[in-house]
């Protein structure tokens, strides 16, 4: 696997200077995060559960300081068991999206069947391959059931590199997120040996309650995240949407 | 003797700034070294003139680029019994430039005998920025009654100053002057000009990403002040998770153990008197 290279796609490291350009980065507005840092969507997180995965995002959309809207969705359903959840540059999300819509029109048509969820997540990652020099400002959480019926979680950087893991969290609110997941769902350390499975344990009810309860945790915290938090669930009983509130300020 | 003399001639310049390692960090900058970051208060703070005094609002919210460092800060500080001010921008220029020339108007104030007047703070206040050509990065919206009446004044980080009958400041001055602009009149009641203030650092609180959490308020009026801290309270935590949290023992591997015993506990002997 490709060796992941988040600190230099990170929306955050939005440098501030105007120093001259240098590298090809400085001169493509989509690699440049002065401009891609404008219109971005946050936080989103996904957990994967033995029959069920919950994949949640917040609904905010803002630029700098200012929020532009409150209700704006970053949950987008690919196939009928699998859904995806995007931080980052609000214009390539969208246009990832409707470029795997595509793809998977083509899929439908060619093999009369739905994409499973590990099927989409390959082809999630050749799309963002595809434009490595030249990537989708997209940070991307693939959620849904596999072939077994078992809760998959698959998680990106820009430009292809994912894994399947049992829970993730992407965006601004992340780094206050990703330690209470570590904490909750992964309790045997990764330094044990021999090497403990990382299938997260809870209930689909228990889930939903501590996705709810991180995002309260990161809106108190992190300018970026608020308003709302969608949650999708997935299981076998097909798709089911949620909403919580959250502070507005 | 002879170390005493030294000292008298190394004796440290009074007051003013250290600039010793301004050379040491231009190097470090030049070799790639990031420079910390500083606390800002991204704020919304207001004031305005009714028809008793002056009443200043602010937000509470402290921030370190995108996480918020403070929820529940204080952005109006005392500068006299009769004068208080609002600060945005770094946080500790804003609170050492309002602590600096309150404790000159307190001496001025032992000095004179008499009351504190608002246009001495804002001498004081723009003089000290102006020297530091906006390197001092305070902005702030001064406010108070005196023997000449209310005042109400906006102080820029570079020393220029505005004397206005409302005003505000930080990065959400626009949201908030839009309320302002709007609806504010001459002659407002005590009630009318609380509720306007808030209005206006909501507008900034849930319009501008930099400000957050709760308001507050100081009414100034002659002879008299009330100093509302957390007037406000609008933005409560949403949610609780119903059960609590349980945090195993052993997340961290123990890769040894060793056990120190503790000493024995010293006794001492009485022994002479040591000698003059």
């Amino acid at each position: 696997m490709a060796s992941k290279q988040h600190a230099n796609w990170s929306p955050y490291d939005n440098n501030g200077g105007y120093e001259k350009p240098k590298t090809l980065s400085d001169l493509l507005p989509s690699l440049n995060p002065n401009v891609a840092f404008q219109f971005s969507c946050r936080t989103c997180v996904a957990i994967a559960g033995s029959d069920y995965c919950v994949i949640a995002a917040d609904t905010r959309m803002s630029t700098g300081y200012s929020i532009l809207t409150r209700e704006y969705s970053k949950i987008c359903k690919l196939a009928d068991k699998s859904v995806m959840a995007s931080s980052g540059f609000q214009a390539d999300v969208k246009a990832l999206q409707k470029n795997l819509a595509a793809r998977h029109l083509i899929y439908q048509h060619q093999h009369n069947k739905q994409m499973s969820c590990p099927a989409m997540a390959q082809l999630l990652s050749n799309t963002l391959y595809y434009k490595r020099f030249f990537p989708y400002y997209a940070f991307n959480v693939l959620g849904g059931l596999d072939i077994e019926g078992k809760g998959c979680v698959f998680t990106y950087d820009a430009v292809g590199s994912y894994e399947r893991v049992g829970y993730s969290a992407q965006g601004s609110g992340s780094t206050l997120i990703m330690p209470v997941l570590d904490n909750q769902l992964k309790s045997p350390s990764p330094l044990l040996l021999p090497a403990k499975d990382a299938v997260t344990p809870l209930s689909e009810m228990e889930a939903v309650d501590l996705v709810k309860d991180v995002f309260a945790s990161a809106t108190e915290r992190d300018i970026y995240t608020g308003d709302r938090v969608e949650i999708v669930i997935v299981n076998a009983g097909g798709i089911r949407r949620e909403y919580t509130d959250l502070r507005k300020d | 003797m002879g170390v005493l003399v030294k000292e008298a001639i190394d004796v440290p310049p009074k007051g003013g700034f250290n600039f010793d390692l301004c050379r040491r960090n231009e190097m470090l900058l030049k070799k790639g070294v990031q420079p910390p970051s500083f606390r800002k208060t991204g704020t919304t703070i207001v004031g305005l003139v009714f028809q008793d005094g002056v009443i200043l609002g602010a937000d509470t919210r402290a921030t370190e680029g995108p996480i918020v460092c403070d929820k529940n800060c204080e952005k109006i500080h005392y500068m006299a019994p009769n004068i208080y001010c609002c600060g945005a921008g770094t946080a500790a220029d804003t609170e050492a430039v309002t602590d600096m020339v309150s404790s000159q108007l307190q001496l001025h104030r032992y000095a004179t005998g008499r009351e504190s007047r608002v246009i001495t703070a804002l001498t004081l206040l723009k003089s000290h920025l102006f020297s530091y050509q906006g390197h001092v990065s305070a902005a702030l919206v001064l406010g108070g009654v005196d023997v000449t009446g209310p005042h109400l004044h906006t102080i820029y980080p570079h020393g220029s100053t505005d004397t206005l009958p409302f005003a505000t400041m930080g990065s959400g001055s626009l949201a908030a002057m839009a309320v302002f602009e709007s609806k504010y009149r001459e002659g407002l009641s005590r009630e009318e000009g609380i509720r306007l203030v808030c209005e206006a650092i909501c507008s900034g609180i849930f319009n501008d990403l930099g400000s957050g959490s709760n308001v507050d308020v100081c009414v100034i009026t002659k002879g008299h002040k009330d100093y509302l801290r957390n007037h406000m309270l609008p933005n409560p935590r949403t949610y609780v998770s119903s059960k609590g949290y349980s945090f195993a023992k052993g997340q961290t591997e123990v890769l040894s153990t060793k056990i120190m015993p503790l000493r024995e506990k010293v006794e001492v002997i009485e022994g002479d008197v040591m000698e003059e």
